[in-house]
């Protein structure tokens, strides 16, 4: 046999076992990989609902809301429902500080029925270790100040830091990144407020 | 080359102290700067590259007598990456913490250099016993290393051991304790990795000094055991 054919042949025969073993291995690993991320999802999701009481899975229901949607962040939000005897019982917002030291900060924020805040957690953030970080749950309470507040407890004006006036307390040797969480916090309180209609009534898609 | 036990001992060593791919090579520095922020996660890339550098030595091996000049590069290629993958899938599908904590380092072994060296410099000229050896010597050197600096980094930078060292077990990120609260936050930062990095460099060169002059030199004679121990991390290449 010709040696280029030869050649060619041996290059073709190795990369057929080469994808053969990479799609058995995704075969064998992709449901269990979808439950991962599933469950992993779930578990970011749980503890910024706080002590609300519902009986729907958190990741069941979403919507996907396109830039713009008035929510804070340019990259598409994501809206959480969540139900108690069918009636609705939080809401999770998942939106982006655009305004903090390093990139912007994915956040979630939990608004009960009633307008006022289950839990806020931090989804993804690129601040500064040791300094801005102290906004993760695992790494403070800062977050714990927010649950049972709304718009009007504090009022709207005083929804900031109190570097700025207002009622929240910042973090020891940064400001600007929980200046951008209490931000978006209170801008996602805002369009709650203006969208309480149909936050709950808009038709989602399953996850 | 004989495949008795004593070479495949010298070549096992040769990988984890003489010829140490972050420590004498200085490959795969990426990664090796990159993800030891802490014990866990040093050892979760370690481990990882270690099983993807034992496996791309023995199938180089293997497959040496069938491959010509033309198309062994892009074959090594093939294999590393088909490898990869399928540890990533593993990863994410049985360690979802480490796989998370890692992120983009796990498909970027691909890129480690370290593999593509070995794979052209020893398993495409030695048989299949000593190229697995090598490739387990490597491994091993490259994930001790990664260990070491992750545990160093987390020591000095965040106060505590082991943290996260729970996701190693395919369970959460948990378990570690905290020495002291907080720490010099300078080692978990980007230029900590390069003043580790640097540290055990010189950690390697004196213990080799040491071991090669019994009796305390001068500055004369320590200089000229790094130039030699520098000259021949050179030549190892």
């Amino acid at each position: 046999m010709k040696r280029w054919l030869t050649t060619g042949l041996t290059l073709a025969a190795i990369a057929a076992v080469c994808v053969t073993v990479v799609a058995a291995t995704h075969h064998l690993t992709a449901g269990r990989i979808a439950e991962n991320r599933l469950a992993f999802l779930e578990s970011r999701l749980a503890p910024a609902l706080g002590t609300v009481d519902y009986d729907t899975r958190p990741a069941a229901d979403a919507i996907t809301l396109m830039p713009p949607h008035g929510l804070p962040g340019n990259e598409p939000a994501t809206i959480y429902r969540v139900y108690r005897d069918r009636q609705p019982a939080a809401a999770l917002f998942a939106v982006s500080a655009r305004n903090g030291y390093a990139g912007p900060i994915r956040v979630l924020v939990g608004i009960d029925a009633a307008g006022a805040i289950t839990g806020v957690r931090i989804l993804e953030h690129e601040e500064t270790p040791g300094l801005g970080d102290g906004i993760e749950a695992s790494r403070g309470d800062w977050v714990e100040q927010f649950p049972g507040r709304s718009l009007g407890d504090p009022p709207v004006e005083s929804w900031s830091v109190r570097a700025d006036g207002g009622r929240f307390d910042q973090l020891t040797g940064a400001t600007i990144t929980p200046r951008a969480v209490v931000g978006a916090i209170r801008d996602t309180l805002v369009y709650f407020e203006a969208n309480k209609d149909t936050v709950f009534s808009r038709p989602g898609s399953s996850e | 080359m004989t495949t008795d036990s004593p070479t495949l001992t010298a070549t096992f060593r040769r990988g984890l102290w003489q010829d140490n791919p972050g420590l004498v090579q200085l490959l795969g520095l990426c990664p090796l700067l990159a993800v030891t922020t802490s014990l866990a996660n040093g050892l979760g890339l370690g481990l990882a590259t270690l099983a993807v550098l034992t496996a791309s030595n023995l199938l180089v091996s293997l497959s040496r007598r069938f491959l010509s000049r033309e198309i062994r590069v892009p074959v090594y290629v093939l294999i590393i990456a088909s490898l990869v993958t399928s540890v990533e899938l593993l990863i994410e599908a049985y360690l979802p913490a480490l796989d998370r904590s890692l992120g983009i380092f796990i498909p970027l072994i691909v890129t480690n250099c370290a593999i593509v060296a070995r794979a052209e410099v020893f398993a495409s000229r030695n048989p299949v016993l000593p190229s697995i050896f090598d490739g387990i010597g490597m491994g091993t050197g490259f994930a001790c290393l990664l260990a070491a600096i992750g545990a160093f980094r987390e020591l000095i930078g965040a106060g505590s051991v082991l943290t996260g060292i729970g996701m190693l077990g395919g369970q959460e990120a948990q378990g570690g304790f905290a020495i002291i609260d907080g720490g010099w936050l300078l080692a978990v930062l980007p230029p900590g990795a390069f003043f580790s990095l640097a540290l055990a460099v010189a950690a390697k060169n004196a213990v080799d000094n040491r071991q090669r002059r019994p009796v305390t030199g001068g500055m004369t004679r320590l200089r000229s055991a790094a130039a030699g121990s520098a000259q021949r991390g050179r030549e190892s290449q």
